[in-house]
């Protein structure tokens, strides 16, 4: 293992602001994985230390393929994290919405810029991210219907689903596009939570790429076959939307089975304690996505559910 | 008359109230349709002034309006609330979710209600105030697909300076951008600083309105005739100056002045050390439309936009 500083700028009254990143192996840039690009994503930043910590043994077991590069970013934007502010410190930019980047442009567009100079020419590219809205997922990939995708390698990751979405005006600055327009493999992975740890959840998505590496020859591991990756595109996810404002309680947790007709949450009026409405599943499946907090808004998806085949 | 746009319940006893105030000749009578729309982002207050302005000059003399003036000066009234130039509690950009969806969540919701409720206007102003970290010289931009249809009007708008700049598809998440696909022609103003009211800034942008009211037919009152604005077409026109290293900020010259080239417009200092960092000079010769305003810079951070001096010479001499 190799640490190196990918990128850095000095400031007044701050430690200098630097990106580090883990190399395993040496030659052929195969694949690179980042992690946190905002300050609450400490789920994913804990999910690249755990995968820093498994490749450092395998290297050290010599069961890192010949030939080989692998770079792991755990976080692209400490400066963020130490303060508990989610966007960029000065102007609340989100580095995300920065790619590819411009080395003569602003803070944040130099940050993406450097950073993706390092990164644009592996093979595979993996994100963990984060969804903009507080919530829990079931893990699964996500990929950008750009045209470059390549639906057949994301099911290698054995995750029980791959969810393809069609781009949205802002995703042309996401790293995820970026890569594909360069030519790389990119997959984001979700895992459950977000400013939380889920540690089985980040175990599990140490082990989707380890059993990918796996599968592409880049390292000699025993993996679990993993799951036959059901595809799914993130249309056909059913929303269901809070029919009032007020106290969320769910009855169900992510990832369980459902039944169509079956209570899913209630409402509750903050002042009285009533029920303001009852969301009621109108299908039969999994739960893919749970709203994560104690009070929702009127008309927030709070649910979405992987219907099932019948 | 004051209308609701558009609302929504809130958790804790409260709505979210999109507000309106239709000023229109008391016999109605029909007349186009004027609309000025402001605080979509909330930290940016220059349009709390002209908004204010507007009506009580159309107040004091309502026999001059032959047409329907409607003012929102308050497009996301939690950002205003709080400071902040998003959707508080979101962390989202205003700006970035037109047109909103009908069946969508709370704010994709109040967006769709706003875009319905605009659709129909013969004109629309959506002014900004540039953000807390830059001043800007009153100008309008304008989206090169657009610009045909509004390149003529900006140019009855009394603003100094109007910048076409090149399509992309971030921006089509914004009001204006929605409006101008769906027919309704909408001018984005950028000027001054955020959470400050520049007031000889508010009162030639209200001149301006007076101006492009009469052009509708909406106002036959008397209207101050307005200034010729520099216009750059050319992407590279205008250049970008950012910071080299980062430290504090101290402004040497103001915007709308004109540089010479290796002039300084500002020193980035380390008040810790006593040191000048860097020198910020001008790279070529122009007119500084946007300066830094916020002192505290990272490397990177942007301090300046000058237009081409050869540029702003040919149209200053014309
Ligand atoms: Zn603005």
């Amino acid at each position: 293992m190799e640490q190196k500083t990918i990128y850095e700028f000095g400031a007044v009254y701050r430690d200098t602001f630097r990106v580090t990143g883990f190399y395993f192996g040496t030659g052929e840039k195969t694949m690179c994985v980042v992690g946190s690009m905002r300050g609450n994503e400490n789920q994913q930043m804990y999910a690249c230390s755990l995968l820093v910590k498994r490749l450092r043994e395998l290297e050290e077991k010599g069961r890192i393929a010949e030939g080989k590069e692998i770079l792991v970013i755990p976080c692209v934007n400490p400066y963020s994290v130490n303060v508990k502010k989610r966007f960029w410190t000065i102007d609340n930019t989100d580095i995300n919405r920065m790619f590819p980047g411009f080395s003569e442009g602003e803070t944040t567009q130099r940050i993406a810029g450097g950073v993706f100079d390092v990164i644009k020419e592996y093979k595979y590219g993996v994100q963990f991210a984060s969804f903009y809205r507080a919530g829990s997922f079931l893990p699964h990939i996500r990929m950008m219907k750009t045209g470059y995708e390549n639906v057949e390698l994301a099911k290698q990751f054995g995750l029980p689903y791959v969810v393809l979405h069609n781009p949205r005006p802002f995703d042309t600055a996401t790293l995820n596009y970026n890569w594909q327009i360069w030519e790389t493999d990119a997959f984001s992975i979700y895992t459950t939570n977000t400013e939380r740890i889920d540690q089985a959840s980040a175990r599990q998505a140490v082990e989707a790429i380890l059993c990918f590496l796996s599968k592409q020859g880049v390292i000699r591991y025993r993996s679990h076959d993993g799951y036959i990756s059901k595809v799914i595109e993130s249309g056909d996810l059913i929303s269901v939307r809070a029919g009032a404002a007020g106290f969320f309680e769910s009855r169900v947790t992510v990832g369980e089975e459902v039944v169509r007709g079956q209570l899913l949450a209630r409402i509750m009026d903050p002042y009285t304690n009533e029920a303001k409405c009852e969301l009621i599943s109108p299908v039969s499946g999994v739960v893919n996505f749970l709203h994560d907090g104690a009070m929702t808004y009127e008309n927030t998806a709070v649910f979405k559910i992987i219907e099932e085949e019948e | 008359m004051l209308t609701i746009v558009t609302k929504a319940a809130l958790p804790v006893g409260e709505e979210l109230k999109i507000q309106k105030n239709r000023l229109e000749p008391s016999g109605g009578g029909g007349g186009k349709r004027i609309s000025i729309v402001t605080g979509i982002h909330g930290d940016e207050l220059e349009g709390q002034f002209v908004c204010y302005e507007l009506g009580r000059r159309i107040l004091e003399h309502p026999e001059y309006l032959h047409g329907i003036v409607d003012i929102y000066p308050a497009l996301n009234p939690f950002g205003i609330d709080t400071v902040t130039r998003g959707i508080p509690a979101f962390d989202l950009d205003m700006n970035r979710i037109f047109p909103g969806r009908e069946d969508g969540d709370m704010n994709e919701y109040i967006a769709s209600g706003i875009i319905r409720d605009l659709e129909g206007s013969d004109l629309c102003l959506d002014l900004h105030a540039s953000n807390i970290y830059l001043t800007e010289i009153p100008q309008i931009r304008i989206n090169e697909l657009h610009r045909e249809r509004l390149l003529p009007l900006a140019k009855k708008a009394n603003v100094d300076f109007i910048w076409v700049h090149g399509a992309s598809t971030v921006l089509e998440a914004t009001l204006a951008y929605s409006l101008n696909s769906r027919g309704v022609d909408t001018l984005v103003v950028e000027m001054g600083v955020g959470m400050r009211i520049t007031k000889e800034y508010g009162e030639q942008m209200t001149d301006g309105i007076f101006s492009l009211m009469r052009e509708l037919g909406i106002w036959t009152g008397p209207v101050a005739e307005v200034r010729k604005p520099i216009v750059s077409e050319a992407a590279d026109d205008v250049l970008f100056l950012n910071a080299p290293c980062s430290g504090v900020f101290i402004k040497d010259r103001m915007h709308g002045v004109l540089l010479e080239k290796g002039e300084r417009l500002g020193r980035i200092v380390n008040p810790l050390t006593g040191g000048l960092l860097c020198e910020v000079k001008a790279p070529a010769s122009g007119w500084l439309f946007t300066i830094r305003e916020y002192p505290m810079v990272l490397e990177g951070s942007l301090m300046a936009r000058i237009l081409d001096g050869k540029r702003y010479a040919q149209q200053r001499s014309r």
